[in-house]
């Protein structure tokens, strides 16, 4: 209040000449408040990709077998001119390569979702089913998808459907998994507004269960598709044919290794967006009390 | 008023026992009590007493061990909409806005008769009854507790139900809202002519809004300890009801009962 009686009684212009003073000093401060904000969210990361660089080149400094970052990124260079190349059923691009994977992982991924969410929500409704699969999911659970490939093999008599079947498999249990502990956490009093409101079993299925457990059901598909995306590369490198598995497999046996480590930054970042577009997509459709 | 009527809810001999991994739990017994059609009724107790076990067995939420609950001469089988529940912590559910928190009840009473505009206006009239018409497209998270809780009275005023189960609707709000709605709920409850029965711990409460105070002894093995008719004329009004020569007593007849004759377990135990 004072500053205000004080700023009036001086003459109009100098108090026009201090205003524009002190918002420029506000401006600047607050230009360097956020400049520091950028600096500490970007800081960290490049400090860190720079480290790794750093490893990275000491390590192929002292080993001829390993390519230099400047090396693997010619090479990257070269392998995204051209990634859609198609000379014969060996030698593709490596975006036919990456589709071929993401293609199996689709399929497999997506027939676990088909079968394991709702026999997810079947086991959190109905303790008697729970009390039936609970014991088959706990033992099968820990199991290497991998040592399923040869039953694949035995039943399919090809190896891409054998692949598709060990990503069936690994993905599976997470969903069942996730949605039956959402179906088995709906609120006692969401139930019992269901009864007395005399909703049926459809009704109670659309309006209270399947909003609620969504959120957890989509952490389960989150779950599901870093595992399928883990297990396929281990995979194509066993069944062969098409596939970013494969591909890093064939490399090794060209002794290509700039390739290689390209092909691991391929798989890194695919298997980032898969996770982020579902982490994205569960935020969407998380609501603000099942949050807390 | 004929028999019917003065019996409108009537519990006979009723006993609720939960069989737990300790053996055998008696929350209440020899409950007897008839609501007359359009009575105000509040349980009053200690917290453990099993006034919402009572609450719950008139909802048809649970049923009892031992004794008889009937509603307009029908055994009480099971919860129905026509015995609506106030629940404690609104339970509206979060994905629905408000309005159709409220459509929900709506179309399950009046789904097969009415057609989709009628619907909506049921729902909108009964958020316009508590003073919600505003917050209708808001979601949940977004309003009040008090606002909250008015849409969880909205939606059991919606289904026309013949009883209306309130249990602690005011419980969790601070007293100033509390107030507010306690004059809403005598507005509604006058206009509507509905039959209420509410569980509440707060005296103040039971005596300006009942017919009838239902009193319960401490558990385990609680049964009514004493019913209080509160003679107050309505419409009423909190402030002069507070000067009313019969507020006093009946308010201290409460009080007496609460912690002179039924002192808490905890208290005793001090």
């Amino acid at each position: 209040m004072s500053a205000i009686v004080e700023s009036m009684s001086k003459p109009a212009a100098a108090a026009a000449a201090d205003e524009a003073a002190r918002r420029r000093r506000a401006g600047l401060a607050e230009r360097r408040r956020q400049l520091r904000a950028v600096l500490l969210a970007v800081l960290p990361p490049v400090l860190g990709l720079l480290l790794l660089l750093l490893v990275w080149e000491i390590v192929s400094a002292r080993n001829s077998g390993i390519p230099s970052p400047v090396v693997t990124l010619h090479s990257a260079a070269e392998l995204f001119a051209h990634p859609f190349y198609d000379n014969g059923p060996n030698d593709q691009g490596i975006g036919w390569n990456v589709l071929a994977s993401l293609k199996r992982v689709g399929m497999g991924f997506g027939l676990a979702a088909a079968v394991g969410i709702p026999l997810g929500f079947l086991i959190g409704r109905f303790r008697f089913l729970a009390g039936m699969f609970n014991p088959i999911v706990s033992l099968l659970k820990p199991v290497s998808p991998l040592a399923w490939l040869p039953i694949g093999l035995l039943v399919f008599k090809a190896a891409d459907p054998a692949a598709v079947w060990a990503i069936f498999i690994c993905s599976i249990w997470p969903m069942i998994i996730n949605t039956a502990i959402g179906v088995q956490r709906v609120p006692q009093d969401y139930l019992n507004v269901a009864r007395v409101l005399n909703l049926s079993e459809w009704k109670i299925f659309t309006t209270i269960l399947f909003p609620f457990v969504l959120p957890y059901m989509l952490t389960g598909v989150r779950l599901a598709i870093g595992m399928a995306w883990l297990v396929i590369v281990a995979a194509e490198m066993l069944t062969g044919g098409i596939g970013i598995g494969f591909w890093v497999w064939d490399e090794w046996n060209n002794l290509n290794m700039a390739h290689i480590i390209v092909a691991i930054g391929v798989i890194g970042v695919v298997g980032l967006v898969l996770e982020q577009a579902l982490v994205f997509v569960a935020k969407a459709f998380t609501y603000e009390d099942v949050r807390n | 008023m004929d028999a019917n009527e003065q019996k409108f809810i009537d519990i006979q001999n009723a006993e609720m026992s939960f069989f737990t991994k300790k053996g055998a739990f008696n929350a209440l017994r020899d409950i007897n009590l008839a609501v007359g059609k359009g009575e105000f009724i509040s349980l009053i107790g200690h917290s453990g007493c099993g006034k919402s076990t009572l609450l719950n067995l008139i909802a048809g939420l649970t049923q009892p061990t031992a004794g008889m609950l009937l509603c307009a001469n029908r055994e009480i089988a099971g919860p129905s909409p026509e015995r609506a529940v106030v629940f404690q912590n609104h339970s509206l559910l979060p994905w629905l806005t408000c309005h159709e928190n409220v459509y929900l009840a709506v179309e399950r009473v009046f789904g097969a008769t009415e057609n989709l505009v009628r619907l909506k206006e049921r729902a909108s009239a009964a958020l316009a009854l508590v003073g919600l018409s505003h917050a209708e497209q808001k979601r949940p998270h977004e309003i009040s507790g008090g606002m909250k809780q008015r849409v969880g009275i909205a939606r059991a005023l919606s289904m026309e139900p013949k009883v209306l189960l309130m249990d602690e609707p005011f419980g969790a709000l601070d007293a100033l809202t509390r107030a507010h709605l306690q004059d809403e709920l005598l507005k509604i409850v006058a206009a509507t002519k509905s039959t209420v029965v509410m569980v509440t711990h707060d005296v103040d409460e039971a005596v300006l809004l009942s017919d009838r105070i239902v009193m319960l002894t401490n558990g385990p093995s609680a049964t009514i300890g004493e019913i209080l008719e509160v003679d107050l004329p309505r419409p009423r009004e909190r402030v002069t009801l507070a000067q009313h020569p019969s507020y006093a007593q009946y308010r201290g007849a409460v009080l007496e009962f609460l912690y002179h004759r039924q002192r808490h377990p905890a208290q005793e135990a001090a």
